[in-house]
């Protein structure tokens, strides 16, 4: 299904079994990462829903952090989901003391927007690159995108105005979670992007 | 659906069970005080525990064990950005209320504290904010989703750094889910009898072959390598408790614990990690625990 090879979930913490699941349904091959040797055979990566300040530390611990920034420069496609979203964006807004982003979206996102879990919601969001119907977003202690480059595009915002879902070139980032809800469609169109890159 | 367009549900059942999503690979951590929470969060826990005492003290000093001070689950809250757990006694559903009140994210209902009814556990779906609770077999985990439970973890023996219960309770549990698996349909109805749950979430789980929510397992894990074999036998993710600040280095002792938890199955990473860590907690053997001392044996 994808071009060169598998498509890799990074698989530090979080949720990558439920992407890896995913993945499969749609007839993809797909495989955890948390190798440098792992992630050199990847043709797309989806950087899953976990806690940030983690996946940041394990990444940098276990020399990927240096690898996955020069793939996403190189143009690699990368989804970021929660987690992922924060990982991918230049600008972290809250985040923990030494906390590190991988960066390549030219956004300023903030960790734990909504405030504490009692604040977690799910909702229906319009995504107009995925067309009718409406997408079921599930939002868990999520991240905002607070300010954007005018390079990148918004592809879904709440009725408020807030921005949650993101694409620029080879990445894409979404606040919320569609491992979760057995829609594919999210899936479906980062696949697109793999196969055409 | 239409008519909810721009409606915000929280605190539903895919809600609460999500953020358990979110934490596995990750330890949880038992944390007293907001130093030691800050200690937690930069090791990388991926969510830390507030309690009065860690379990060894509960344990060596004896007395009632409660809901910690909301001026120390606050200053928590305040001194950290990842998700904060907080326990409160088996069946205490005000210190469940004043947790809430105080936002954590998750309530524990816990077997280290002191029981406060000997009967029944919190009615967990009145609450907006999901609840963790032990179990040692299936039955019991069963049990506590019938009430509202978002998250389980197995109970092993907390505050002895003895991992032999925690070894016993996941096995028992995961092997209890496969042997579902192997049910026809009039023999499940026998099941749910003798699981003492509900029909319909011991199909439910045959047909899944796992539970519908997250299982970490607990109590006694004190090394990376205990950590590892917690997730090698299926642990979705450890909580470590006196395993860490009762050892003579918890913030490298914390750190390795992660490490071996995310390469449960590398053991070139897991030697790394446990290399020169210095002193482990102090143990207490489980067996030589007189049974009365045991608080794995509270809840049912």
């Amino acid at each position: 299904m994808a071009g060169r090879g598998p498509v890799g979930v990074l698989a530090l913490q979080g949720d990558f079994r439920e992407h890896i699941a995913v993945l499969r349904s749609l007839g993809a091959d797909a495989v955890g990462v948390r190798r440098p040797s792992e992630l050199a055979e990847v043709s797309g990566l989806i950087i899953p829903g976990g806690e940030s300040s983690v996946i940041d530390k394990l990444s940098r611990l276990f020399d990927l952090a240096a690898p996955l920034k020069r793939a996403i420069a190189d143009g690699l496609p990368v989804w970021g989901t929660c987690a992922g979203l924060i990982m991918l964006a230049d600008t972290v807004l809250d985040g923990i003391q030494g906390q590190q982003s991988l960066g390549g979206l030219d956004i300023a996102v903030r960790r734990n927007a909504f405030g504490s879990q009692l604040d977690s919601f799910e909702t229906e969001l319009d995504i107009p690159v995925l067309g009718e119907p409406s997408v079921h977003a599930v939002f868990i202690r999520a991240p905002i995108v607070e300010s954007a480059s005018t390079s990148v595009t918004t592809l879904a915002a709440l009725p408020d105005g807030r921005v949650v879902a993101v694409e620029q070139n080879n990445l894409l980032g979404t606040s919320f979670h569609p491992e979760m809800t057995g829609d594919t469609r999210f899936h479906e169109y980062f696949l697109s992007k793999v196969t055409s890159q | 659906m239409s008519d909810k367009s721009t409606t915000e549900q929280p605190s539903t059942t895919r809600v609460k069970r999500g953020l358990a999503e979110m934490l596995k690979g990750g330890v949880i951590m038992d944390v007293v005080t907001a130093d030691q929470a800050k200690i937690a969060e930069d090791a990388g826990a991926v969510a830390v525990m507030a309690l009065e005492r860690v379990p060894a003290d509960i344990r060596s000093q004896g007395g009632v064990a409660r809901m910690s001070d909301p001026d120390l689950i606050d200053g928590i809250i305040a001194a950290v950005s990842i998700p904060v757990m907080a326990k409160a006694r088996i069946g205490h559903f005000v210190e469940a209320q004043v947790l809430q009140a105080l936002k954590v994210d998750y309530i524990d209902e816990s077997e280290v504290l002191s029981p406060a009814d000997y009967v029944n556990h919190i009615d967990k779906w009145q609450f907006d904010v999901p609840f963790v609770c032990g179990a040692t077999n299936l039955g019991e985990a069963l049990r506590r989703i019938t009430e509202g439970a978002a998250m389980i973890r197995s109970k092993g023996e907390a505050g002895t750094g003895d991992v032999s219960e925690a070894t016993k309770h996941i096995r028992t549990i995961r092997g209890e889910i496969a042997a579902l698996a192997g049910k026809s349909k009039d023999e499940l109805y026998v099941a749910a009898k003798e699981l003492q749950a509900p029909y319909d979430l011991v199909a439910e789980v045959a047909a899944a072959g796992k539970l519908p929510v997250v299982l970490f397992t607990a109590g006694g894990v004190a090394t990376p390598a205990d950590a590892a074999l917690m997730m090698q036998l299926g642990a979705d993710g450890v909580f470590v408790g006196s395993g860490i600040f009762k050892s003579g280095n918890p913030a490298q002792r914390a750190a390795a614990i992660v490490k071996a938890t995310t390469f449960f199955d590398d053991a070139q990473v897991i030697a790394e990690a446990s290399r020169g860590l210095g002193e482990a907690m102090v143990g207490i053997n489980v067996s030589d625990l007189p049974a009365p001392h045991r608080l794995s044996e509270r809840g049912w």
